[in-house]
């Protein structure tokens, strides 16, 4: 693709993440920044092309590494996120999950 | 290179799910969808693209470091106690910088000077980018685990040094087109690395989160960048989205402390950071013993309690509310006065009453319940300084100057819940500590509470 298709892309993008948490509450700051964390893991994508077609052991390690930090960003982060919203359910399904099941 | 049209379409699939989700986690209601929608599209994303037709050398390798690095992220997501959660986050981000640092002098070196003009340039930004991302998570994250000090740290002609750093990272960009050559690249990413340790390094106390969240939006930016240097538009939509709602995100909790964001960054090299420490060794307070303290609240009419970060240390959120429920059966009005900062982060305090089940209609925000206070009897502080610290409106030395707090001391009775007499998280002395109407009650969270609860069930 070329460069100005992609700085299209690239424009559009800035105003849709802009607008799209423009009205966002005091109490989900926290949750929403840690779900944006999650969501740039993605470059795990990228980790995974430049290991593909690494040659020789400094580009292989170096690639490797990059691999395994982007999955524990995107895995970590989406976990971590989930874990905080799991806080904001309804009093009383907060209370059977802890007789319920306590992992 | 060809990506398929279907693979391509899935990408496109994926990038609709990143930008639902964030929408859904603007809104309570939607929260928890969006981030499921937004795991879904990572997932469905990364597996797609083996199925592409795109050469992948060492399958092997990228499988295993995928699973191990999962492993590591899940469990620690899980195991992190919920008042360690804000440096958890920090950790993720630093890692995912460090990723599309590592992303871009791989394909540096795999390309070296074959590509164009835009490709090097890109290249030099994932590097820079994610390099001060990297670095400067690390930092926070030290911070915040109290591993460093967690006050800003000055050095001398500090704000020159980084000054300097800045331009020398710029100039060693710009030498690299010139003059490519790998060892080019180490020197980028040492002074990147660096200059992220640095900006990080004056930034204290409550600012920390802040920078967290700029940081973050950092990261968004490296990767986008390295979306351009791999030719992926997934990267780059991602990477943007992320970069964009960041930016307004740091801005929107800047403003929650009431303070510009310049000021939270480059407030710190100014020096002014011993405001309101000087008074106050060996001054008479008033502490009293939990009897005490039970009498005062179990005959008063009007109760805020306001919790702090040291609630959450003491693991003492339910003992809280236990408390809280013997005032309500005693017929007394209780709320609970959430500062849009309490605990580490904005909405941490949220998440951790939530967690101890303290229904929703209890805690009030800052705007809401700030005129309660002159009508309210006894405001109970468990735990917290900084927020209800009248030098934010007073001093104009004091670092935390400007930042809206819980005007406690507008009350009848004030009991502070501290383990000493040590300042907050700012470092700054707290005048109300010594004012006539405030009682102390030393100890730790948990225990005082305890104590308090037991001696309300004998009145």
């Amino acid at each position: 693709m070329d460069g100005v298709a992609l700085l299209t892309i690239f424009v559009l993008s800035v105003f849709v993440g802009y607008e799209v948490v423009a009205k966002v509450s005091t109490i989900l700051h926290t949750p929403l920044m840690s779900g944006a964390n999650a969501i740039h893991g993605i470059v795990l994508i990228g980790g995974i092309i430049v290991l593909g077609s690494a040659e020789g052991i400094l580009e292989i390690v170096l690639a490797t590494l990059a691999v395994l930090l982007g999955a524990i960003n995107l895995v970590g982060g989406f976990v971590v996120t989930d874990r905080m919203l799991e806080m904001f359910k309804p009093r009383k399904s907060v209370a059977n999950d802890r007789d319920g099941g306590s992992l | 290179m060809n990506t398929p049209t279907w693979a391509q379409l899935v990408n496109l699939g994926a990038a609709v799910l990143f930008i639902l989700s964030l929408k859904g986690l603007s809104s309570p209601k939607s929260a928890r969808l969006g981030t499921a929608l937004g795991a879904i599209g990572a997932v469905v994303a990364t597996v797609v693209l083996f199925f592409t037709g795109i050469e992948l050398d060492n399958l092997i390798l990228i499988i295993a470091a995928i699973l191990v690095g999962s492993a590591i992220g899940w469990i620690s997501a899980r195991r992190v106690k919920m008042t360690a959660m804000p440096q958890l986050v920090a950790l993720f981000n630093g890692v995912g910088g460090g990723a599309a640092g590592l992303i871009a002098i791989v394909e540096y070196l795999h390309l070296g000077d074959q590509g164009d003009f835009l490709f090097s340039l890109f290249t030099v930004l994932t590097i820079i980018i994610g390099s001060v991302a990297f670095s400067g998570s690390i930092v926070t994250f030290l911070k915040l685990q109290e591993i460093m000090t967690t006050r800003p740290v000055v050095i001398p002609a500090g704000k020159w040094i980084t000054i300097l750093v800045a331009v020398a990272t710029i100039a060693t960009g710009v030498w690299l087109f010139v003059d490519p050559q790998f060892w080019v690249v180490l020197l980028l990413l040492v002074l990147s690395l660096a200059f992220g340790v640095l900006f990080v390094l004056p930034v204290g106390g409550a600012d920390v989160p802040i920078v967290i969240s700029l940081l973050n939006a950092c990261t968004g930016l490296a990767v986008a960048a390295s979306g351009y240097v791999l030719n992926n538009v997934l990267l780059l939509i991602a990477g943007t989205l992320v970069g964009a709602s960041g930016t307004l995100l740091t801005r929107e909790m800047a403003k929650a402390m009431g303070r510009p964001l310049t000021s939270t960054l480059f407030g710190a090299f100014s020096g002014t950071t011993q405001g309101g420490g000087g008074p106050g060794e060996e001054r008479p307070v008033r502490s009293a013993g939990p009897n005490d303290v039970a009498i005062m609240l179990g005959y008063a009419n009007k109760v805020i309690l306001v919790p702090g970060y040291g609630l959450a240390v003491a693991q003492a959120q339910s003992t809280l509310r236990e408390l809280a429920d013997l005032l309500t059966a005693r017929g007394i009005e209780v709320d609970y006065a959430i500062h849009p900062v309490a605990g580490r982060m904005p909405g941490h305090m949220n998440v951790l009453l939530a967690e101890a089940s303290v229904p929703y209609e209890q805690l009030k925000e800052m705007e809401e319940i700030n005129p309660d206070f002159s009508s309210t009897d006894v405001v109970l502080v468990v735990g917290a300084n900084d927020v209800v610290n009248p030098a934010a409106r007073s001093d104009e030395s004091a670092p935390i100057y400007g930042m809206p707090i819980l005007d406690v001391d507008n009350a009848q009775q004030v009991v502070f819940l501290k383990r000493s007499m040590r300042p907050g998280f700012a470092g700054i002395e707290n005048e109300l500590l010594y004012d006539p109407k405030t009682t102390l009650l030393f100890g730790d969270a948990k225990d005082s509470l305890t104590k308090v609860v037991t001696s309300l069930k004998a009145l």
